[in-house]
């Protein structure tokens, strides 16, 4: 009866995981299937906890279980609760690391309880593969993870060296074959070997992220979401445990086409991002010479020249998030709009720091979902447009993705924001972007610099705006 | 080659299980609209936390005097809480914005 309850709940378990999902792929829905997948989680949770018995034993150490759950669970809810809407992605990334870690730990525990059970020469291969995968792909999750949470949020510097995928190949070529040679010979060292494994997996995890560069880190982060999707997957194997498998596989899948998606907006191909041609430093350079001189403009010429237009484009990018600027921006949107300027916003689909993050920022800001114009659409209003107004973009607006065959961002969809009037550039500096390639934009008779800080460029903006 | 088909034949019914879900898993993203690529991310991230049902497995059945398996558990547990809760609870985060302004 138990045990046949205990199935029921993953049952339940399994299918909120598929509804769940589905109805996050549906703004209206969203929340709601969030919120399922949640209950369902919960309800296969406690009926482990209560429910699952193996050799008719139940379950012990309830004290060291619910304590564990106590403090991830207040942990957990504060940290989210408190991360600032801007660093979501190195939270990903955060709370990813911790199910890597997390699958990864199950495997060195389920080993050592294997080796000390039973001898080494008798221990079943397919439980040692399954335990070894779990265990690479786990510790790769993790220890990448905590890399790009590193670099996300500013404490780990880009680092890479000649010849590192050289390096990286034949880490993880080492790391397979220790882990072959334990499942296929099962040595008397095995033990000693299983560790080597976790060191080497650890490694790998390590040098796999550190020279990709930050533009790339949201595929990055995405690939290792689907990574540990498979290492939980493993665990489903381990303990015959449908529920297990069933989410960590959806998600290993999901995430994998989550990652070609967001690779396919940048146009890169995914080998093309995780050898990091240009995440790694190389100074990639088109043909065509860029240059000339550029003009600034002033915040009170930016302001008339915003204010007496028909229809403003906003184009928000990274440097906007970079400086929380979100609702000042709003506040200069509504301003505008008062003055009866017509306002609206659009969304290139890698702006940000991950695809949908300023959908998410400007939401957050109270910026009315109407107003958020996908590429193609924005692409198709430019041309009524009077000003383009860009907040920390530059490679998704560099018309070099168009026009310079030998440009690495050649072939990328870009807002095609030189069909507008007026372009107006608000950027810290001339350097260029993540991309490290310049940007025939800014140096266009239409352009305009206003150089400054996202937010305390809008700030000053706003300010003009509502004298005149 | 015997012992690699026997494993298959055992193991079938995860097997097959296996191969549907990553059709499920495909289908159910490949619709989604790129404003809630980072909340699915998000959520995905914390769908897989269900991993820490085998973190509560290995914990339970850990024999009491074992301390290191005992700590590892913890840990364990520990880390997969953390995944899920974060997980969910920054999802939801996300996407109470999103219907703010409706």
């Amino acid at each position: 009866m138990e045990l046949n309850l205990l199935v029921l709940c993953y049952l339940i378990g399994s299918v909120t995981f598929i509804v769940g999902l589905k109805m996050l792929s549906n703004p209206a829905s969203a929340r709601n299937g969030n919120i399922l997948a949640a209950a369902g989680m919960l309800i296969a949770i406690i009926g482990t906890i209560f429910l699952y018995e193996e050799n008719g034993q139940k379950l012990g150490n309830y004290t060291w279980i619910f304590a564990a759950l106590a403090i991830g669970s207040v942990a957990g809810t504060l940290m989210a609760k408190r991360v600032q809407m801007t660093a979501m992605p190195e939270m990903v990334s955060l709370f990813n690391g911790m199910g890597g870690a997390c699958a990864a730990l199950i495997s060195v525990i389920e080993f050592r309880h294997l080796v000390h059970t039973s001898d080494v020469a008798s221990i079943d291969q397919s439980s040692l593969l399954i335990i070894m995968l779990g265990l690479i792909i786990g510790t790769v999750s993790f220890a990448g993870s905590m890399i790009a949470w590193g670099k996300l949020n500013g404490s780990i510097k880009d680092f890479a060296f000649k010849g590192q995928h050289i390096i990286n190949i034949v880490l993880l070529l080492m790391t397979l074959l220790l882990a072959g040679h334990n499942i296929i010979n099962r040595p008397e060292q095995m033990e000693l070997f299983f560790y080597g494994v976790v060191a080497l997996a650890l490694v790998y995890g390590i040098f796999f992220v550190l020279p990709i560069g930050g533009a790339d880190m949201p595929v990055v982060i995405s690939l290792l979401n689907s990574f540990t999707g498979v290492a939980a997957a493993c665990g489903g194997f381990l303990y015959d445990n449908k529920v297990m498998l069933t989410g960590g596989i959806l998600v290993g899948a999901a995430g994998t086409l989550l990652t070609i998606l967001m690779c396919k907006a940048m146009n890169r191909s995914l080998q093309n991002v995780l050898i990091g041609s240009f995440g790694g430093g190389t100074t990639a350079g088109g043909a065509t010479q860029v240059g000339g001189t550029y003009k600034e403009v002033t915040l009170s010429d930016a302001a008339v020249v915003m204010s007496y237009a028909n229809k403003v484009m906003i184009v928000p990018g990274y440097g906007l998030a970079v400086a929380q600027a979100q609702h000042v921006c709003h506040e200069l949107e509504k301003t505008l709009e008062a003055k009866g300027v017509e306002v609206k916003y659009a969304i290139h689909p890698v702006a940000g720091r991950m695809p949908g993050h300023m959908n998410v920022l400007l939401a957050e800001a109270d910026v009315s979902y109407e107003k958020l114009l996908e590429m193609e659409l924005a692409n198709e209003e430019f041309k009524n447009t009077d000003v383009v107004l860009i907040l920390g973009a530059n490679d998704v607006v560099n018309p070099a993705a168009k026009s310079d065959p030998s440009s690495p961002i050649y072939g990328m969809p870009i807002l095609e924001v030189e069909e507008a009037k007026h372009v107006i550039v608000n950027k810290r500096s001339m350097k260029p972007g993540y991309a490290g390639i310049e940007n025939q934009l800014f140096f266009q008779p239409k352009t305009s610099m206003l150089f400054g800080d996202a937010k305390k460029a809008l700030q000053d903006l706003l300010a003009e705006v509502r004298n005149l | 080659m015997n012992q690699i088909l026997q494993w298959i034949a055992t193991h079938q019914e995860m097997i097959y299980v296996v191969a549907l879900m990553i059709f499920v898993g495909i289908e159910v993203i490949g619709r989604v609209p790129s404003v809630l690529h980072t909340p699915l991310m998000s959520g995905a991230n914390a769908i897989h936390g269900v991993v820490i049902i085998g973190a509560i497995i290995v914990m339970g059945k850990a024999e009491g005097g074992n301390v290191l398996a005992l700590i590892l558990g913890f840990l364990a547990v520990l880390l997969g809480t953390l995944n899920v809760v974060g997980g969910f609870v920054v999802t939801d985060r996300m996407l109470e914005m999103f219907k703010k302004k409706k």
